[in-house]
């Protein structure tokens, strides 16, 4: 038993370290690999070579480094807004997981589609970054409406509202979850939002773009800024891509 | 026969006590409307029936759930869901360093863990107004916050250093039963990104009109509730995936038969 309980977390260890390319640690720039005992016997102490550990004596485990680019297809990050599980419909009706969206840029901003102040503004911004992308980067790209209220934007509503402010292309994908599922997305975003009335939200105007992994590189806070930051950061990450 | 039954039975019930601690050490929080200090329009707010934590969530407790799953563990946690600051107090997976005490509230975790705690246990992390609503009580009143007494206790909590490494229930209990709302650490809320103040004074001088929809009409009711502005401004300034030295949480649970 006593057995079990040590193989068993070590498996576990190794699984994961095999498994995936991200790390905890942050020395990625270094060029010197790391090591560190595998039960942590001294925390998170780490040693410049191989060895055993002066603890429990197992042999010392060389720390990955964190390297992104080389994460193939099928791996998604720690940080990836795609270890989201949760369900949500398009405004075309389709259940889809946020992890449907992988292989694209992700331009993303949480709106809901009674409000009349600053959504219509976000919306302008959204479609207006858009505007600033060639054509020809535009299939390497979506941009992802997420409704803050998921019991009024019904697919219907969302599909209406897409036709109304002529943004029903291809490229346009209007998100309903649901309350829990709105709240943890949200916060994955460092959005704020909170409902003042029946009908109405207060809410942070956020941009946040990702990459085709589902991690955020740029986030643009406030309304009819500058979005050339934001602009740029999209057209580096549908460049490399295609 | 029957005696034995019965003695069965209280024996289970005893025994069970202490495997689900947290289940049992729940009180029953009559529900009602109240002003908070930021409100929808600055209107009362209804808070209905529940039940909540006596205590705050201790490492002990959090252990156990880490063992039940793994996930959640500081290794294993993915960064999505917790910074590098997550259960820094650990020596690894599964123990607590040295000088930490498994009675003291769990610390160093992250809202998304926090929450999958108390949906591990049937139970979710109280909205902001359910917190605010059973911590305006002290121990013999159910809203003390007009008295000075009340205030000035909290303040001086919040003065003091390292509160965090106390155990759980040595502050008085408030009049519902419940220990440790002040006095211990600070309690994530489900919706805690629902306060719309930034908590960083330079960019709430101006309304903030800007970064945030409708903020006009998000104001606070009572300024002289100092306690209270303070946490919502830290609650305004975390994001789910922080994990910090003096925030902990505990859970509560809908009430679902009608009084």
């Amino acid at each position: 038993m006593k057995h079990l309980k040590i193989i068993f977390p070590v498996l576990l260890l190794i699984m994961t370290l095999s498994s995936c390319n991200s790390n905890k640690s942050d020395q990625a720039s270094d060029d010197i690999a790391v090591y560190q005992c595998p039960m942590k016997c001294e925390g998170e102490k780490t040693y410049p070579e191989a060895g055993s550990c002066p603890v429990c004596k197992m042999d010392l485990q060389p720390m990955e480094t964190e390297n992104s680019k080389e994460l193939s297809d099928q791996d998604i990050s720690e940080e990836s807004i795609f270890n989201l599980t949760s369900k949500w419909h398009t405004e075309e009706g389709n259940e889809i997981q946020l992890e449907d969206l992988k292989g694209k840029t992700l331009v993303m901003v949480m709106i809901y589609t009674s409000c009349k102040a600053a959504c219509p503004r976000l919306v302008a911004d959204m479609r207006n970054i858009e505007a600033q992308i060639p054509e020809a980067n535009l299939d390497d790209l979506r941009f992802v409406l997420v409704s803050i209220d998921p019991k009024i934007d019904t697919p219907e509503r969302l599909k209406a509202f897409a036709k109304e402010n002529m943004m029903d292309g291809e490229q346009w994908t209007f998100l309903q979850g649901t309350e829990s599922s709105v709240q943890e997305f949200a916060n994955v975003l460092a959005v704020k939002y909170k409902k003042i009335s029946p009908i109405d939200f207060s809410h942070s105007n956020i941009i946040s773009v990702f990459n085709s992994q589902g991690e955020l590189i740029h986030q643009q806070e406030g309304l009819g800024v500058d979005n050339k930051e934001t602009v740029e950061a999209i057209l580096q990450l549908t460049q490399g891509q295609s | 026969m029957k005696t034995k039954a019965f003695s069965l039975i209280i024996f289970c019930c005893v025994f069970q006590t202490f495997l689900f601690a947290q289940t049992e050490g729940m009180v029953y929080i009559e529900g009602s409307r109240y002003l908070p200090l930021y409100g929808r329009d600055s209107t009362v707010v209804e808070v209905n029936d529940f039940k909540m934590d006596v205590y705050p969530v201790t490492n002990k407790e959090f252990k156990q759930f880490v063992e039940k799953f793994p996930k959640w563990q500081k290794s294993k946690v993915i960064k999505l869901f917790a910074d590098d600051s997550y259960l820094s107090n650990w020596k690894n997976d599964l123990e607590l360093k040295d000088t930490e005490n498994p009675d003291s509230p769990v610390t160093y975790v992250s809202w998304f863990a926090a929450k999958a705690y108390c949906e591990c246990q049937g139970k979710r992390l109280p909205t902001v107004d359910e917190w605010e609503y059973v911590a305006m009580a002290d121990e013999t009143t159910k809203d003390a916050r007009v008295k000075p007494s009340y205030n000035e206790k909290i303040l001086s909590w919040y003065e003091a250093p390292r509160s965090n490494e106390n155990l759980i229930g040595q502050t008085p209990k408030n009049i519902w039963g419940v220990y440790d709302l002040h006095g211990l650490v600070w309690e994530w809320t489900l919706d805690f990104n629902s306060v719309l103040i930034t908590g960083e004074s330079r960019k709430d001088v101006d309304k903030d009109s800007n970064l945030f929809c409708g903020s006009a009409s998000v104001n606070a009711t009572d300024l002289m509730n100092y306690a209270a502005f303070m946490r919502y401004a830290i609650r305004g300034s975390l994001k789910a995936k922080y994990a910090m030295k003096n925030l902990g949480f505990r859970c509560v649970q809908d009430v679902n038969e009608k009084k």
